[in-house]
């Protein structure tokens, strides 16, 4: 089984060969990736096994890194939107919003506060798909597809908003500087209504399935855990620290978009296991749940965009027959709009932890560094540590907890 | 041995053997409408009416496939994996009584393909060879994946069948008779097994989850970890033979499980039936029973592989070494010990 392609100076050729001398058994080598069922995308685990037991691993990543750092410091502000999409594609709204924040701060633009409620409702919703994705996906992963069916037809819900908001459903590219694109349908508030009524009534249901199953708990408690030590020096953030017991939220150390004026608990596991950043991931949705029906009560009045047409692309029926509109809108689209010489960065509570953005302008048109702090290239660096002396299976059940997104991971 | 015996099991034979083959084929589609109720879905609804053709379209299918074997040192063994399993699938029914007796042209004929005194032994002997299949199909793959899920069926097949003996045995006790037919008979009216051995029934359940490697014990396919384990490398109709390996198999523990501890053909009034409406209808009636029996523990399959997550490989084997067979040999010794008294 391990006849071997590695060359001898290889660290698992040498533990291979001292395990062979040691008591004669012989390890195996198993390529878990790039394509296996159970990644979620596009990466490589090379593992060292005794059995089904993990010796070893070792990740192999930028199988879809696809350069956005860099292409980025070749586009104005409103291209780079694009690219935030297809960073965790699971939650693209909360990358968008994130963006325009960003921008905004580095702009120095003052939002409205009714721009800043919708903003909240749409992170949240895309809160709760992404968590609907990473809990009922280790469902499947453990072998029960009937949890993942009847969540997954309410993240089709959650898409149907979107496209009542912005017209796309997965890579949604979601709002302007300063605001959102147009103003909310009242489609979309009904579609938000319901989805609030009816949701509840199944995630319940999913919670009830798997969170006090016997197999599933079986499979998931004591397994892959970290310690809160070791995930905050691994640079751990999000659901998968506070798995681990530590309470840091993003939201509520440096609220964003007037996270403060919600009620809202953190939900705080202990040991940082899998079951764990289950549960927390679970809590959460309650607790996202929560902060939209509160946004959606104390909704202001107000525009939907903030007023800055130097910005803001005018309306259409304005462009043909305006000067200044006409102006602006040439200047925009040609991105020639006035920035400053700055440096900022901007981090929101991702799907999977901190999604920071770290800006530095130099008064062109492009930005003149941007680097995205991806929550799911942190997690991953302990992903070998953590599955060490675990079997195979534990492996599997670990990635998916840790919601390791590929397009996240290699941006 | 006159000529009307050797037509009257063939034919017994030919259609013991068109049942399993049909039912192994529409278990898929049951299967599939099955798992679509469950999940709120419609299912296959395209071949025919409500998809009553999809299994002939599943099969045509595979046969057109091209028949792809990946590069392997040993491509005999690689065909001779998926057929042991088929193989073995359909035989096991041989010795099962799918009812009493009808009296057909002046005489009676026991429907059944073989009453051997050692019916038991005989279905305990090929269930045990059918984890070959699994094993060789794994192992001929010549990929890590098959490989491992071939350890993997070996070592749950065995480590489940002490259990399922052992279960077996106290049931024997009882019984006093190893073949298949007397176990039947002896279950009339409503003096089923289930009654005197629910804690056995139970351990044999469990363990025909295993043998049969259906969730949550399906360790051996799992796709999520090993994807597909040991049919990783089949294509075309060698892969539909494990498929439907694993649906015959279902279909007769399905079978096993209703006569030895579900009362086999009998229910409730059969002598009563036999008086009345005489021995052919009396027993076409207990043959539609036994059908329905098996029925309900087919189904009660899918239902657990729709709803249950799998376990883990440690976790398997914990609780068939650890926990089922001190709990069937406790079985065993409570038997004795009422046998005993009661003598």
């Amino acid at each position: 089984m391990s006849d071997l392609l590695l060359p001898p100076e290889h660290r698992y050729a040498k533990m291979i060969e001292a395990r062979l001398k040691e008591d004669g058994t012989e390890l195996s080598i198993l390529n878990l990736g790039p394509t296996h069922p159970a990644t979620h995308g596009i990466f490589q685990n090379i593992l060292l096994l005794d059995g089904e037991k993990i010796i070893d691993g070792e990740g192999t990543i930028g199988y879809i890194h696809r350069a956005f750092e860099k292409i980025a410091e070749n586009r104005p502000f409103y291209q780079i939107n694009v690219l935030t999409d297809r960073l965790n594609y699971c939650s693209s709204p909360i990358n968008n919003t994130g963006w325009w924040m960003t921008v905004e701060k580095a702009l120095g633009i003052e939002i409205p506060k009714r721009v800043q409620y919708l903003r909240v409702i749409i992170m949240e919703l895309a809160r709760i798909a992404d968590h609907i994705i990473c809990s009922s996906v280790m469902g499947v992963d453990t072998g029960a597809l009937t949890g993942f069916l009847y969540v997954f037809q309410y993240r089709e819900k959650i898409y149907e908003i979107y496209e009542e908001i912005c017209g796309a459903r997965l890579t949604t590219n979601m709002g302007r500087i300063g605001g959102f694109e147009r103003e909310w349908s009242p489609e979309a508030f009904k579609k938000i209504d319901e989805f609030l009524s009816e949701f509840p009534e199944i995630w319940k249901e999913f919670e009830d399935l798997m969170t006090r199953n016997r197999i599933f708990m079986d499979r998931t408690i004591g397994v892959g855990p970290i310690d809160a030590e070791k995930a905050i020096n691994y640079g751990f953030t999000g659901p998968n620290l506070r798995a681990a017991g530590v309470d840091y939220d993003v939201r509520v150390a440096q609220p964003y978009c007037s996270y403060e004026d919600f009620e809202f608990d953190i939900p705080v596991g202990k040991s940082g296991d899998c079951y764990d950043r289950f549960c927390v991931r679970n809590a959460e949705v309650w607790e996202s749940l929560k902060i939209i029906r509160q946004a959606l009560d104390k909704m202001p009045e107000g525009p939907y965009h903030a007023d800055v047409p130097e910005y803001y692309l005018p309306p259409k029926e304005d462009v043909y027959e305006n000067m200044e509109a006409l102006i602006y809108h040439f200047k925009i689209v040609m991105g020639e709009i006035p920035v400053p010489n700055t440096e900022v960065y901007h981090p929101v509570e991702g799907g999977n932890g901190e999604l920071g953005f770290y800006l530095i302008t130099d008064g062109s048109r492009t930005p003149y560094r941007l680097h995205f702090r991806r929550p799911c290239f942190i997690i991953y660096q302990a992903y070998n540590d953590i599955v060490q002396g675990q079997m195979l299976s534990d492996a599997i059940i670990t990635l998916s907890s840790l919601n390791v997104i590929a397009g996240e991971l290699d941006a | 041995m006159d000529n009307t015996i050797l037509i009257e099991k063939s034919v017994i034979i030919l259609v013991v053997f068109a049942i399993t083959m049909l039912m192994a084929m529409y278990m898929t589609l049951a299967e599939r409408k099955i798992a679509a109720w469950i999940q709120d879905r419609i299912g296959p609804n395209r071949a025919g009416k409500g998809g009553i053709l999809q299994p002939l379209a599943d099969g045509l299918k595979l046969f057109a496939k091209e028949e792809y074997a990946p590069d392997t040192p040993n491509k005999f063994l690689f065909v001779l994996g998926p057929t042991i399993s088929m193989t073995i699938a359909l035989i096991t029914s041989a010795v099962l009584p799918w009812g009493d007796k009808l009296h057909l042209f002046g005489r009676d004929i026991i429907l059944q393909s073989a009453d051997i005194n050692v019916g038991l032994l005989y279905i305990f002997a090929v269930l045990s060879v059918s984890v070959y299949g699994i094993m060789i199909g794994g192992w001929a793959s010549n990929n890590k994946y098959s490989l491992m899920s071939a350890m993997r069926a070996a070592s749950q097949m065995i480590s489940y069948e002490i259990a399922m003996g052992l279960s077996i045995i106290a049931l024997l006790l009882m019984t006093q008779t190893l073949s298949l037919r007397e176990i039947a008979l002896q279950q009339n009216g409503m003096n089923w097994n289930i009654f005197y051995q629910p804690l056995g029934f139970l351990i044999f359940w469990i363990c025909s989850f295993a043998e049969t490697n259906r969730n949550p014990f399906d360790l051996a396919e799992c796709e999520q970890e090993l994807i597909g384990g040991y049919h990783t490398e089949y294509s075309s109709m060698r892969m539909g033979f494990f498929l439907f390996a694993e649906y015959a198999s279902m279909f007769v523990s399905s079978a096993i499980l209703s006569i030895l501890y579900l009362g086999a053909y009998n229910y409730p009034g059969m002598d009563w039936a036999v008086e009345n409406w005489g021995v052919n209808i009396a027993n076409v009636i207990g043959m539609l029973v036994l059908f329905i029996k098996i029925c309900f523990f087919i189904f009660v399959y899918m239902w657990v592989r729709w709803t249950l997550p799998r376990f883990r490989y440690d976790q398997l084997m914990n609780l068939g070494w650890k926990k089922l067979i001190p709990l069937a040999l406790f079985n065993i010794l409570v038997t004795a010990v009422v046998i005993l008294l009661l003598k």
